[in-house]
């Protein structure tokens, strides 16, 4: 890899700055080159590697391609796939310690998972305005139940102290969510119905005598009007480090070097007449702690960067999509942006051109040319 | 055990990973003391004790001194107190005899208070009748003292009771309310105060007598080189010679010797005293007297007395009067003389050497008065009120020469039993403690317990008042005392203008109370000393010899001073005599102090000798074991209790390796030299100081727990925050005072660097997400209680139905609905449980009857008494809240009362205020996206972004060391520590960093979340506590356009809660003179406030009205004007006083001139 790299695409990582931050691949830049877009030279150099790919986690990186790019795809992922989440709460009765809002706050943030097609082919709820407030129908409205009712545990010791012997359902845990499939939801949740994504949540604790009695009803949303929302728990990305040894590192120092770094970034090999030597191993571990630079034993002989146009990405869902999904969704969805970008650009210009015809007939109708000339001052 | 179970925790967390065979060093461990001396003595013990020595000691003393009650009318008449005690809480009501709680109380507005019983003997005819456990009146009890039902409670009795254990208890409630009487700081009694005024050139001795019977204050002072007694009841200043002749020193030589001793500069300073006393041809005691007397201001009298001679006047004046305090048995007037001369010396010293004076800031020279000492004071002077005004009521049944049947005196110990209780709620509620006895009219005594945070309670409880005045502008009895090291916390103080008087206790603080003088009169003879009173001016002043003051007074007189301070100490460190007792020696006026007073601080002390701690390891041991408490290392003298004045004759080390040979004292922990609410702070020593008071201040204003019964209780507001979170960097003060379990804060990831515009000036910028996820969310209870009043004639109020209309649904139009005000309402009239409330909505739909006057007879033609009115309760505010709670109990009154809990759940918003604990407040300024904000390496996205600036001005760089330490802890899995002078040390915290692969500088590389480009800076990136504080901006938002105006002024009213408008005040409309901008000016201020169009008559200047007017009788000059209607007023006000304006008009721009 390292011997791949183009110094230019190299952020410096330095004590106490970053250097070149920025891509330089745009037309101009560079006095004799072309960096102008092309489509083929774009498909000969990106890629995307795969390391990790559970389906809540998975870990991939976006090779030769730009920030903004990278950064619009994580952008999206947070706040711009659709997720589905509790949106209204209808509380029957509520006698636990746990105020009705505080409930349904922490009901929302609750991640749930069901048939994900199913899923997918759920419409936006729209709220409509105040006076003719929209119905919830069965294909944008999910409703689950919850209903639990503390009791005391009649076989309990009178000793005993414990809550967990003395009483029952004193705990209400997000897999006491109940779905209830209305119209079509019967046929397309039959398999795999919608329930919370983690079943071991604790939603609220009660002591007997107490109830929760309520019933949710569950939206799609995007990330950007609540976190809730939000298919991940975080998608990030890093960049690749660079790690270039200048000078040879060698002998004890190079144990030294290598205490440097987290394990297996630095490699101490020994070399044929019986030295030992530091050598770059797997930069993809390093940390970028910038310990080295604080020791003066190295100083000038290890310059450390990171590649500006490798992408680690790191996803993590919460359970509703597949992490890879997310990631598969987001670039869907810039997709489906930039061809909505491309066509209202089209339409602005189409329109100008058309203002700029009108106009110029309107103002002068012999004499074309005066307006022309204002047009391009 | 006082708190209870939960301390047992406490100190096992401590021992956690330590085990029993591990080695203990006193180095580090030694400071374990500090658990087990807060187990013992708890946070508020000082006022605890106080009000249990008032129960115990002190209202048997009062009964004692005031035990006959004897009649003017029947010389056979008596009736004797023989014993006095407290029960317990009692309700009033009879219907049960549960034991009443204190959150009852607090929930149904009653008091929490005990019967106080008497045992009495009284003359009944010819018999002496016996009775035992008479009620006399009602005693509101402290909570958590011996008589309170918290008291020996543990967690589980606790919870069964309503009650927090975490709650420190030491106030009262009252009427429901929570009432604490702050400690109040005073110049101590009873002690010679020697002051130099440089302006008058004036030296004064001064001493304030205090006994049961009388305060007053005597002074000596010298003017022009001569020295006077002054004194409230002597007319004028008595030379001193003179008044020492009528105590019976009657010799020249045995005066200046027991002034001046041999020494030969005092005798020529004090010399001159003796022309002025012969110049008056006063040489004997009984001219002396006779002058005195002739002086001495009579005193008014009540009743019949017998006359007396100006020689009996005089004598018992001095005797009881003047230096009260020192007692004068069979007219032997030789302590006092030697006290008077004593005094007198000190002066004479204070005229040659002017820095022989005190200082009256020195904490040694303050006492602290506690809430026993001022309810025993209040209690003796209700009680002797009591007892007059019962002998004035047994006067008026003896006089009487025929009585049916034998008096018995024991039915008016009950009559009057309401005198006691109401005079002990009045002046608990209001705080105002008028004692007529000393003419002591003191407001501002109580204060409601502010319950805002748990911190807020528990500062309150440890607050100290001084007694001087806010205004004045000297900056002595504010400042920062030497002498408060260990003993009043240095940065805890308000700022502005109560800003040093007020003060907070260190944490490890006791505060004395009075302890028996006669015992250790008697050992201070015993010990070796002499009896001052039978020597003379020559052996007392004689080189070598020290005097021995018991409590300021001269006792005794020794030669070997140290000696005897020795064996005094070792008396002490045995147990044989209390440890409360201080001994110290003053080396500029050769004396032994002792004593035994109440309201001394002082605070525990390692012993050492020969140069070792007395408190080893193994001690530690078998304390970490629990088979040894705190009072057995004071049983055992290895820690003793020191005051301030001891304190100065200690050499303390503050940490064992610093002991020497001299060393007398090693210090238990030095972060005790802060208090409570400082004792949050982590790495205070780091900070800039002014910043640690400013987190004192703020820290009281965070939202957070205020208790385990926080849901239970119904207070006027209380904020409380939804998830709170106990600090990553916890210090050893915040486990202590259990801050931990009640936190106010959440542990926040801050990035600190620049973010958008919006976070100039101490703003944040706050990430949405978090916010989606409960960060800084909380609840704000409001209460709103009515009571439902019982009429005289009958009639009471009542609740009345819910008022219905035809539905204006299409679909049922038929039903019958709730009108729109009524919505929230159940059918009792009540608001229901979980309703959402809106403005203009009833939530207690009230009635009161027409008529309460006067009960409706057949011939009066009144109003009936079944005609009611409406007089709902409405909620006002303009933000909706939900009905958390309603209460329907009775009052003591027996009314009705009914109380309703509101509660709105709030999430930050723009403008809300947050603070870290390091005096660092801020409001958020953005509230950005979480896709916007930057990014770190491990995907971490910063909850609160902050902006640099706010470091190098402030330096709080225990912030960054906070920052350091919690990105640690969280890396590590453990809490880390930032208590005050020791905490994680940064190298191991930056060797943490380091070992997870971070910077050990804490700072990251950190992508932008908008060009998803890296920055071109590292970002100091971590977990910082922030607090949440009360003010918030939905609270404060307020715009008016029009609104209502005052009816006097007919100007738009004034604040926020009357919709009022915003004042252009003085400064802008010098602004907008200055400008010029005639015509905005005015439009400001008549336009938009009061115009008023006013009839004005040219010919007089009068107004008139209606195009008339009335004076001229003519509408020949009347022309129309504008006016502030403020100014019309004006006009007619000072009419109506008889002052005439006229209103002349003249145009600006006259017509045909040029």
């Amino acid at each position: 890899m390292p011997a791949s790299i183009n110094r230019r695409n190299v952020v410096g990582v330095n004590a106490e700055t970053v250097t070149n931050v920025s891509s330089t691949d745009f037309p101009g830049h560079w006095p004799g080159e072309d960096h102008s877009w092309n489509i083929k030279h774009f498909r000969r150099t990106f890629k995307v590697k795969f390391c990790r790919n559970t389906p809540l986690l998975s870990q991939f990186d976006l090779i030769h391609t730009d920030a903004a790019i990278a950064n619009t795809l994580r952008r999206i992922m947070i706040a711009e796939v659709p997720t589905l989440a509790i949106e209204s709460v209808y509380v029957s009765n509520n006698t636990s310690i746990i105020q009705d809002e505080v409930l349904a706050h922490r009901l929302g943030l609750i991640p749930l998972r069901g048939d994900k097609d199913a899923l997918k082919g759920l419409s936006w709820y729209l709220r409509g305005e105040d006076p003719t407030p929209h119905e919830p129908t069965d294909e944008d409205t999910i409703v689950l139940h919850l209903k639990k009712t503390c009791e005391r545990n009649p076989d309990a010791k009178k000793t005993d102290t414990n809550p967990d012997k003395l009483y029952t359902n004193h705990h209400v845990y997000a897999s006491d969510l109940v779905f209830e499939p209305a119209g079509c939801q019967i046929k397309s949740f039959g398999h795999d119905p919608v329930r919370a994504a983690n079943p071991d949540i604790l939603i609220a604790k009660l002591r007997p005598g107490q109830e929760i009695d309520l019933t949710m009803h569950c939206i799609k949303g995007i990330g950007q009007d609540h976190a809730k929302f939000s298919p991940v728990a975080t998608a990030s990305y890093r960049l690749l480090p660079d790690i270039r040894i200048k000078k040879p590192i060698r002998g004890k120092a190079a144990d030294r070097f290598a205490a440097c770094f987290p394990k297996g970034v630095i490699a101490v090999r020994e070399r044929k007449d019986g030295e030992k030597e530091a050598v770059v191993d797997n930069v993809r571990n390093d940390t970028v702690s910038r310990e080295v630079l604080r020791h003066d034993e190295f100083k000038g002989m290890v310059e450390l960067g990171r590649v500006r146009d490798h992408f680690i990405f790191l996803v993590e869902s919460t359970g509703q999509l597949d992490a890879d999904e997310i990631f598969l969704s987001a670039v869907g969805t810039l997709k489906a942006k930039t061809i909505n970008l491309k066509r209202d650009i089209y339409k602005m210009l189409r329109k100008q051109a058309l203002d700029a015809k009108r106009a110029r007939r309107a103002e002068n109708p012999d004499a074309g040319e005066e307006g022309d000339a204002m047009d391009t001052q | 055990m006082p708190v209870g179970d939960s301390f047992d925790e406490l100190l096992r967390t401590y021992y956690k990973g330590k085990h029993l065979a591990d080695s203990i060093s006193t180095a580090e461990d030694k400071w374990t003391l500090l658990p087990m001396f807060l187990k013992v003595k708890g946070l508020v013990k000082q006022h605890i004790d106080s009000f249990n020595y008032f129960i115990d000691v002190d209202l048997k003393k009062i009964v004692k001194a005031n035990e006959r009650v004897l009649s003017d009318a029947d010389p056979q008449f008596f009736l004797r107190y023989l014993d006095i005690r407290v029960g317990t809480p009692e309700r009033l009501d009879i219907e049960s005899n549960a034991e009443i709680t204190p959150n009852e109380c607090r929930l149904r507005d009653l008091t929490y208070a005990a019967p106080i019983f008497v045992d009495v003997e009284y003359s009944r005819g010819k018999q002496v009748v016996r009775k035992r456990a008479v009620n006399i009146g009602r005693l509101p009890i402290m909570l958590r003292s011996n008589k309170c039902v918290l008291s020996g409670k543990g967690e589980m009795d606790m919870a069964r009771l309503n009650e927090c254990p975490l709650d420190p208890g030491g106030y009262f409630v009252v009427n429901g309310t929570e009432k604490v009487i702050l400690v109040q700081e005073q110049l101590s009694k009873n002690r010679i105060i020697v002051e130099n005024d440089a302006k008058k050139g004036v030296v004064q001795a001064s001493v304030t007598s205090s006994t049961h019977e009388r305060k007053s204050k005597t002074y000596i002072i010298s003017k022009k080189g001569c020295i006077y007694l002054r004194h409230n009841s002597i007319v004028d200043d008595m030379p001193i010679v003179l008044v020492l002749k009528a105590m019976g020193i009657q010799s020249d030589h045995e005066i200046l010797l027991l002034v001046a001793g041999t020494d030969m500069v005092y005798q020529d300073t004090f010399s001159i005293n003796f022309e002025e006393s012969s110049k008056l041809k006063v040489f004997s005691q009984q001219q002396a007297l006779e002058y005195l007397g002739a002086r001495v201001r009579k005193q008014r009298f009540i009743g019949p007395m017998k006359q007396r001679t100006t020689v009996q006047e005089a004598l018992q004046c001095l005797a009881d009067i003047v230096l009260a305090h020192v007692y004068v048995e069979n007219l032997n007037f030789r302590p006092k003389a030697m006290y008077l001369a004593f005094m007198t010396r000190r002066v004479v010293m204070a005229m040659t050497d002017p820095s022989l004076v005190d200082d009256r800031d020195y904490v040694g020279n303050k006492r602290l008065e506690l809430a026993g000492q001022l309810l025993s004071l209040l209690f003796e002077d209700l009680f002797k009120k009591f007892n007059s005004d019962m002998k004035l009521n047994i006067d008026k049944v003896l006089k009487k020469p025929n009585r049916t049947e034998e008096f018995d005196a024991s039915t008016l110990l009950y009559t009057g039993a309401n005198l006691i209780t109401q005079g002990m709620n009045r002046a608990i509620s209001t705080g105002n403690w008028s004692l007529k006895r000393f003419k002591m009219e003191r407001a501002g005594v109580t204060h409601v317990l502010s319950r805002l945070s748990y911190i807020s309670a528990l500062g309150m409880m440890t607050r100290i008042s001084s007694q001087f005045e806010k205004t004045r502008k000297v900056s002595g009895p504010r400042a920062l005392q030497p002498s408060q090291f260990g003993l009043l916390c240095p940065s805890d103080t308000p700022e502005g203008e109560a800003c040093g008087l007020v003060k907070n206790l260190a944490l490890m603080t006791h505060i004395t109370t009075d302890d028996e003088e006669e015992p250790i009169k008697k050992l201070v003879f015993a010990l070796g000393a002499e009896d001052a009173t039978i020597l003379t001016g020559h052996e007392l002043y004689a080189p070598g010899a020290y005097i021995i003051f018991i409590n300021g007074t001269l006792h005794g007189l020794t030669r070997f001073p140290m000696k005897f301070l020795r064996s005094f100490r070792r008396l002490r460190r045995n147990g044989k005599i209390s440890e409360f007792i201080s001994i110290y020696v003053n080396h500029h006026h050769n004396g032994v102090h002792i004593a035994t007073d109440g309201g001394r601080i002082c605070r525990p002390l390692i012993i050492v000798e020969n140069g070792r701690s007395k408190v080893t390891p193994r001690y530690l041991k078998s304390l970490a074991a629990g088979r040894t408490v705190f009072e057995d290392f004071l049983k055992k003298g290895l820690v003793e209790y020191v005051d301030c004045n001891e304190e100065n004759d200690a050499y303390i080390a503050v940490y064992e390796q610093e002991i020497t040979e001299s060393t007398t004292h090693l210090e238990i922990e030095p972060f005790t030299l802060l208090g409570a609410v400082a004792g949050l702070i982590p790495y205070p020593h780091h900070n800039q100081s002014p910043r640690n008071t400013y987190q004192c201040a703020m820290g009281k204003q965070a939202i957070g727990a205020i208790a385990y019964n926080q849901f239970l209780r119904i207070d006027t507001l209380l904020y409380l925050m939804v998830y709170p979170q106990q600090p990553m960097v916890k210090t050893r003060t915040i486990e202590l005072i259990q801050y931990d379990k009640l936190p106010a804060g959440q542990s926040a990831i801050v990035a600190v660097m620049s973010y958008s515009g919006y976070d100039i000036e101490d703003a944040l910028v706050l990430n949405k997400a978090s916010l989606d996820r409960g960060f800084g969310r909380c609840q704000v209870f409001r209460k709103y209680s009515t009571i439902l009043r019982k009429y005289q004639n009958g009639a009471a109020d009542r609740i009345g139905d819910i008022k219905r209309e035809l539905s204006k649904d299409p679909e049922n139009p038929d039903e019958l609905v709730p009108i729109r005000k009524h919505v929230a309402l159940q059918a009792d009239g009540l608001a229901a449980v979980g309703e959402k409330i809106s403005a203009g909505e009833v939530y207690v739909n009230k009635q009161t009857p027409v008529n309460t006057s006067n009960a409706p007879t057949l011939l009066s033609d009144g109003p009936p008494l079944d005609e009611f009115k409406d007089a709902p309760m409405t909620y006002k505010l303009h933000d909706h809240a939900y009905i958390d709670k309603v209460l329907v109990s009775t009052s003591e009154s027996e009314q009705t009362l009914i109380k309703v809990l509101t509660r709105q759940t709030r999430r930050p918003e723009l403008g809300d205020k947050f603070s870290s604990r390091h005096g660092q407040k801020g409001v958020c300024g953005i509230i950005a996206r979480q896709e916007d904000m930057p990014f770190s390496d491990t995907g971490i996205i910063p909850d609160i972004i902050m902006n640099p600036h706010g470091f190098p001005s402030r330096m709080t760089v225990g912030k960054m060391i906070e920052l350091l330490a919690g990105k640690a802890g969280v890396l590590s899995g453990k809490l880390q520590y930032g208590t005050a002078f020791g905490g994680s040390k940064v190298d191991d915290m930056a060797k943490i960093l380091v070992d997870n692969g971070f910077s050990y500088s804490g700072k990251d590389f950190v992508t932008s979340g908008i060009t998803g480009e890296s920055l071109e800076a590292y970002i100091f990136f971590g977990p910082i506590y922030y607090q949440k504080l009360k003010h918030m901006v939905q609270d404060k938002m307020h715009s008016r356009a029009r609104g209502p105006r005052a009816i006097l002024t007919r100007q738009p009213t004034e604040g926020r809660s009357r919709d009022g408008g915003l004042r252009l005040g003085e400064m802008e409309r010098d602004c907008l003179i200055a400008y010029g901008a005639s015509q905005l000016l005015l439009e400001r201020l008549m336009l938009s406030s009061d115009v008023h169009e006013i009839d004005l008559c040219e010919m007089c200047g009068l107004m008139g009205h209606s195009n008339w007017c009335t004076t001229c009788q003519s509408s020949k000059g009347v022309v129309k004007m504008k006016i502030p209607y403020a100014a019309k007023l004006l006009i007619q006000e000072l009419l109506s006083m008889n002052v005439l304006a006229r209103i002349r008009l003249e145009d600006v721009f006259p017509y045909g001139e040029k």
